[in-house]
């Protein structure tokens, strides 16, 4: 499942990332957020207006908001 | 005087560089531009305690020295000494925030793998103890390597400490050899910077509990964004209503100033320059700047809170059906304030079709100075009237104002981004910072740079334009029976604008005002109150309020009309010359300003013909 697919609350793991769907700076920016494969994130939040867009994601002790258009090239692994 | 030493903060954002630079500088600080491209570079000067002088300069902050923005390519550039014109920095203050180890340890390794003298100011150490952290300075001085010195900046915790270790870094830095880089990658440098921060936290507890709930309430999906128009909204009615006893205050300073001046001076010329050119001029701009302080402390506050970048997060979905992305809100709610610092506030957008397109809608945000032009239009033609509990017509009316740039912006946006800008949709990717209680020292540091700027602007470029202004109008003198104003030679020149301008229901005076408003904007007022006091012949009549004398020859269509006008118009030359320095080029800035004077030449004529249509 990609990470798009999580609601909020759900915690997970990134197994895989399609960099080439991401534009470099954007790849370069998620990297040096600590957002890359391997990274255990939590999706705190949702966007607003019932879009489910953008995505606040926890990683670490850091929250990072990103796109959809982001979280569909990222494969996770639910945690419990 | 011998070479200035130099010590530069580094760090990644949301470290806490400002208000550390902030403490060790105080206001001594020069904002200007590094040469050639648009980013601030913002330096100051403090003492050590030899008595010896350091230039310490603030970079911009960066996640890693592999540049993603312009912001952080200017940080690589100046960092590794290759920045043209720019000497390499001697000593890094390598500011990271104790609460985010983890991350600020990745960037904090390749600082200090340059193998220059390196001091870590391990900063916000409160907020981290807040977060139930508790953590080792000693043991993360040990694992880099170089000198640790916990700092909470608010408090000016640690900051001697800070001081001292810059001058004993310095000393070193004379006989010490540069040390060899070892090759990293930034996987390698993650682990690495886990390990440390783990060996360096000492204890634990739930984090954030702060954060998460005021997360919760403020990124609701449906409460989030009521709470985010509602400041808006409180916002605009602060700066219409907070501002008037001191915009009053000192409206009546600027008349006793002219009393004074006309009891204790002859008649002469140069009595009238004085009166009614400079005071006149220059003071009913001034009386603005209760307005630009209010505006700015709302801006400030919201960006040190930390709430800004949620702002950003609830306006990205809206952003994004117009093609931008929420990157795009903190530029355009900044050029609320005034274009200038919202158009160079742009270069955080990494698209640059999407860069693009903010820096063009930027003037339609209602900057500050379109308030005095709408304060004394307002006060002079519509009812101070309650139309609810808390809210004024006048404020309505301003608010209605607001509204119109802002549906100007979203259809000027979707247009350009199906035509002119076309391209990629754009990401919006963003670090949300915790929380924090805004601190007054940086509250005042950037109300007093607001305030600073916008003096200048009153004291130079309008001080100028209303002297030559006043020259004109008073040049050459009317025979016995014939008006100041039209006998002059700007008279002649508005006759001319004022054929192109009379469709569209303005009268001379009007057009009188939009020629020295093109400089700025809020020259229009400072020329109308010149214009009224050169054509009093009688004290009386030059003594009354500027609103008395517009109502008294405008008619209200030409009042509104006038408004709509200046909804769009880009009267301003400093943003076209920002505009032009952040394009890199003549092309876009003519642009806007054609596409501009267009849209406010047709609303300004829609609204005349509809209010006259409507008996008004």
């Amino acid at each position: 499942m990609t990470l798009d697919a999580l609601s909020p609350r759900s915690r997970a793991r990134i197994t895989a990332v399609d960099w080439s769907l991401l534009a470099a700076d954007e790849g370069k920016r998620l990297r040096a957020l600590g957002i890359e494969e391997g990274a255990e994130v939590t999706v705190a939040h949702r966007g607003v207006f019932a879009g489910k867009d953008p995505i606040a994601l926890t990683v670490g002790r850091m929250t990072i908001a990103l796109r959809r258009a982001h979280a569909l090239a990222m494969q996770v692994e639910e945690l419990a | 005087m011998s070479r200035l030493r130099t010590a530069a903060l580094v760090g990644n954002p949301n470290a806490g560089k400002s208000a550390l630079f902030n403490v060790l500088t105080g206001a001594r600080q020069k904002i200007a531009n590094y040469p050639g491209v648009t980013v601030e570079r913002k330096a100051g000067r403090m003492v050590l305690p030899s008595g010896e002088p350091l230039e310490l300069i603030d970079l911009p902050g960066s996640y890693s020295l592999d540049s993603a923005s312009p912001d952080e390519e200017v940080t690589r550039k100046v960092v590794l000494g290759e920045f043209p014109g720019e000497a390499q920095p001697e000593v890094f203050i390598l500011v990271l925030d104790a609460a985010n180890l983890d991350q600020h340890l990745v960037f904090a390794q390749e600082i200090i793998a340059l193998g220059l003298p390196t001091i870590v100011a391990l900063n916000m150490l409160d907020l981290a103890e807040r977060d139930g952290l508790i953590l080792d300075p000693a043991a993360l001085s040990e694992a880099l390597g170089v000198p640790v010195i916990p700092t909470v900046a608010v408090r000016r915790k640690g900051i001697d400490e800070l001081i001292g270790a810059l001058a004993s870094a310095e000393k070193r830095a004379d006989n010490e050899e540069v040390a060899p880089q070892t090759h990293v990658t930034a996987t390698e440098r993650r682990l690495a910077a886990r390990n440390i921060a783990k060996g360096v936290i000492l204890s634990q507890s739930t984090e954030h509990r702060l954060h998460t709930s005021l997360d919760k309430v403020l990124l609701h999906p449906w409460i989030g964004p009521p709470i985010l128009f509602g400041l808006l909204f409180v916002i605009f009615q602060a700066v219409f209503a907070w501002a008037t006893p001191f915009a009053d205050a000192l409206d009546s300073g600027v008349g006793m100033l002219i009393d004074w001046t006309n009891a204790s001076l002859p008649e002469s010329i140069l009595r009238d320059f004085l009166t009614q050119g400079v005071l006149a001029g220059v003071g009913s701009v001034v009386v603005f700047l209760p307005q630009i302080v209010i505006l700015f402390a709302f801006i400030l506050v919201m960006e040190q809170s930390g709430y800004m970048a949620r702002a950003a997060f609830i306006m990205d979905r809206l952003m994004a059906m117009v093609g931008l992305s929420g990157r795009s809100f903190i530029p355009l709610l900044s050029s609320f304030a005034c274009a200038i610092p919202g158009i160079m506030a742009t270069r955080s957008i990494a698209d640059p079709k999407d860069r693009l397109t903010t820096i063009l809608i930027a003037p339609l945000m209602t900057c500050s100075a379109r308030l005095p032009v709408y304060a004394i239009i307002i006060a002079a033609f519509i009812p101070d009237r309650s139309v609810g509990p808390g809210f004024g017509l006048q404020g309505l009316v301003l608010f209605a104002l607001y509204v119109a740039g802002i549906v100007g912006a979203i259809v000027v946006a979707l247009i350009l981004r199906r035509t002119v800008t076309a391209g990629a949709a754009s990401g919006f990717i963003m670090e949300l910072p915790r929380y924090q209680l805004p601190i007054l020292r940086d509250l005042l540091i950037g109300l007093w740079q607001r305030a600073f700027i916008f003096l200048r602007r009153a004291g130079t470029i309008i001080f100028t334009v209303t002297v030559v202004l006043w020259l004109l109008l008073s040049f050459p003198k009317a025979q016995p029976g014939e008006s100041q104003v039209d006998a002059s030679i700007a008279g002649q020149i508005a006759n001319g604008v004022t054929v192109l301008v009379e469709p569209i229901g303005f009268n001379r005076d009007m057009a009188l005002s939009l020629i020295p408003a093109l400089a700025a904007r809020e020259v229009a007022v400072a020329s109308l109150a010149t214009t009224y006091a050169v054509d009093n012949d009688n004290e009386d009549a030059a003594a009354a309020a500027l609103t008395d004398q517009l109502g008294a020859r405008w008619s209200l269509p030409m009042a509104l009309s006038f408004l709509a006008w200046f909804v769009f118009a880009p009267q301003c030359l400093s943003t076209i010359a920002v505009a032009r320095r952040e394009t890199n080029g003549w092309k876009w800035p003519i642009f806007m300003l054609l596409y501009l004077f267009a849209l406010a030449y047709i609303f300004a004529g829609i609204t005349y013909w509809v209010a006259l249509g409507l008996g008004l």
